[in-house]
């Protein structure tokens, strides 16, 4: 599969949202140390504003801890956000109740970063696999169960004879691909892949990005792709967002991130990343951050990145700026946007 | 970008892993015959067939009330009596045999009725939280306030004519409270696990996760719990029934042969030390079997 940016963009073009998020907050209480202390609270998402387009790949970078896993369950609807919508089709997912709700989450699936601890130890991979048909009895009739679930199997690369094991059985990789089948189980249109080969060997790894984009291709599926893996979020993403300490600072299409960064603080991430530096199109200097990332329950006043920025003003810490349009579907929260060469002091 | 068009390939090992799959996950093999285990185990077992089916022990001869001899009395041990001749003229050994299925059946049906009632409302609490769980939680300190024995000795006292079902009655009434505490924190401990999620996305309903993942894989630690209680359960009857607020004759219990020896110590003592052993090895035979159980289950005792 031969990205190019003038093939993503017709095809960002060509596709509407299925999903999106609008103004998503999500803060945790965070236990008080004493009472009559004052309330605090983890802003894990701070005001995010995203698009998943039909058939198409959104890549989420960022380092941990900026929010990428609570986005993840906010998007899947494991955690109702405490402010802000989540629309699939247009409709608010948090808002549906009952049977509504349970059809609903058929649509989107979420694969977890560690495939052993998603699937039930107790249960052999036929049992796992035949729940989703046992929860939604009207997808498929009692008689077509067994033929469905050996063609999930074939379909993941697995060999449908290894029905009776349990998960510990198999391999990470192969439980990896049990846990797909199940996702994919229902149809659904979007599968949300939280860090989902991380926990793979780097061989694995690549067979299993294979298959997500093998099944993307075959059934039409929308993928949010977070990791931290930013060679293989370039390969498989069509759009790329940056996320740092619960907001969005930067997203397009994965040439506009990837080869046109704009942002500091993504030239500083795909700068540390060091395969990405040779054979790049712009020569990247090796941009070293200060530090950690602030804590995310005193988020620093004004850009919230000015703290580690190398370029940062006095005038970043007075004001945030806001998520804006620098190209054609290339937004940027920054106030002084572009190549970082020849700019660090 | 490469090119990369990989065809859904097994190559990651797809047919490597062929162990047989085993329904106790890293348990050695032939577990059941380490010592504590076969031992324990054995105990356990001969005790519940003396329970279930006393002829055989006694070699099918008369039960406990049809072998007395009025003008034999308070006999010692003797080579048609191997335990004796008690204060009615009976034959002691046959009258202990049939003293077992009192105590098993008190023993294990009040541990198994705790365990029903610690598993539900547990995994109620465990997985619901909040004002479910703080209510419950709150229902079984107060429950736990309560000592135990003397709380069951008002209860008995209510009934008049006492038999094994009233003690179990009375045991199961506030045996559970150290159960549901149990479960409910396995509960939260499984409740937040990923395949638990996976459910949830899935569309699966509350009485569904429960039923099929909560309760299978929070359900070993409240197991082991209740076998080791068996033998609690059992000491208590006994007990009871020593103090006489227990069972009551015509019922044969090992209590109630305990608590008639009581007045013959000096010039009948084996009527004491017979079903003294046997209760005692019972009691050692069921904690014994909970504890082998437990360092199977559970990998950190090992």
């Amino acid at each position: 599969m031969l990205h190019t940016a003038i093939d993503n963009d017709e095809r960002a073009v060509a596709s509407s949202p299925i999903m999106e998020l609008r103004g998503i907050k999500m803060h945790y209480p965070v236990a008080k140390p004493m009472p009559f202390a004052p309330k605090k609270v983890v802003k894990a998402l701070d005001g995010v504003d995203l698009k998943v387009l039909g058939s198409q790949t959104l890549g989420i970078i960022g380092e941990s801890g900026c929010g990428k896993s609570t986005l993840a369950r906010v998007l899947s609807g494991l955690e109702k956000p405490t402010e802000g919508k989540v629309l699939f089709d247009g409709v608010d997912i948090n808002e549906l109740r009952g049977a509504e709700r349970a059809a609903m989450r058929r649509n989107i699936q979420l694969i977890f970063q560690d495939p052993y601890a998603s699937l039930d130890p107790r249960m052999t991979v036929e049992q796992i696999l035949s729940e989703p048909f046992e929860i939604h009895p009207d997808l498929v009739p009692k008689g077509g169960r067994k033929a469905k679930i050996a063609e999930l199997m074939e379909l993941v690369g697995l060999n449908p004879d290894h029905l009776g094991r349990y998960p510990h059985n198999f391999s990470g990789g192969q439980q990896q691909r049990i846990g797909i089948a199940r996702g994919i189980a229902l149809n659904p249109k979007v599968l949300i892949c939280d860090e989902a080969v991380s926990a793979l060997d780097v061989s694995v790894r690549a067979q299993v990005v294979n298959l997500l984009q093998d099944l993307q291709r075959e059934l039409g599926l929308s993928f949010v792709f977070i990791a931290h893996d930013l060679q293989i979020v370039r390969h498989i993403s069509d759009a790329v967002a940056t996320m740092y300490l619960g907001r969005v600072v930067e997203q397009g299409s994965y040439a506009q991130v990837y080869d046109h960064s704009s942002h500091p603080y993504t030239q500083a991430l795909l700068s540390a990343a060091p395969e990405l530096r040779q054979g790049s199109n712009t020569a990247r200097e090796l941009i070293m951050l200060q530090g950690d990332p602030p804590s995310p329950i005193d988020p620093p006043a004004g850009c919230r990145f000015h703290t580690r920025c190398p370029i940062a003003q006095p005038s970043c810490s007075a004001s945030e700026p806001d998520l804006e349009e620098t190209a054609q579907g290339h937004q940027v929260r920054c106030f002084f946007p572009g190549p970082l060469a020849g700019r660090l002091n | 970008m490469s090119t990369t068009i990989t065809t859904i390939s097994t190559s990651d090992g797809a047919d490597a892993v062929d162990r047989a799959p085993s329904p106790m996950r890293g348990a050695h093999r032939r577990w059941w015959l380490r010592p504590r285990f076969a031992i324990s185990g054995t105990i356990v077992l001969l005790m519940i067939l003396m329970a279930a089916f006393p002829q055989i022990f006694t070699g099918f001869g008369p039960g406990p009330t049809e072998n007395c001899d009025i003008l034999l009395t308070n006999q010692p041990p003797s080579a048609a009596h191997i335990f004796g001749i008690d204060i009615q003229g009976c034959d002691y050994y046959t009258n202990i045999i049939y003293g077992a299925r009192a105590s098993i059946l008190v023993g294990i049906v009040v541990s198994a009725i705790a365990f029903g009632i610690a598993a539900v409302v547990g995994a109620i609490a465990g997985y619901f939280g909040g004002w479910i769980d703080a209510l419950i939680s709150r229902i079984c300190d107060m429950a736990f306030g309560l000592p135990f024995i003397l709380a069951a000795i008002v209860v008995l006292q209510l009934f008049g004519q006492r038999n094994i079902w009233t003690v179990i009655f009375a045991l199961a009434l506030f045996s559970w409270p150290g159960g549901v505490r149990f479960m409910r924190s396995s509960v939260l401990e499984v409740r937040n696990r990923e395949y638990v999620q996976a459910a949830k996305l899935l569309g699966a309903s509350n009485g569904r996760i429960i039923k099929k993942h909560i309760v299978p894989n929070a359900i070993t630690p409240l197991l082991v719990l209740q076998t080791l209680g068996v033998g609690g359960m059992i000491s208590a009857e006994a007990g009871l029934t020593f103090i006489g607020i227990g069972l009551t004759p015509p019922a044969v219990s090992w209590g109630l042969q305990l608590a008639a020896a009581r007045d013959y110590i000096d010039a009948a003592p084996h009527l004491l030390i017979f079903p003294a052993i046997f209760l005692t090895v019972t009691v050692l035979g069921f904690v014994l079997f909970g504890e082998a159980l437990r360092d199977e289950f559970d990998p950190k005792g090992k």
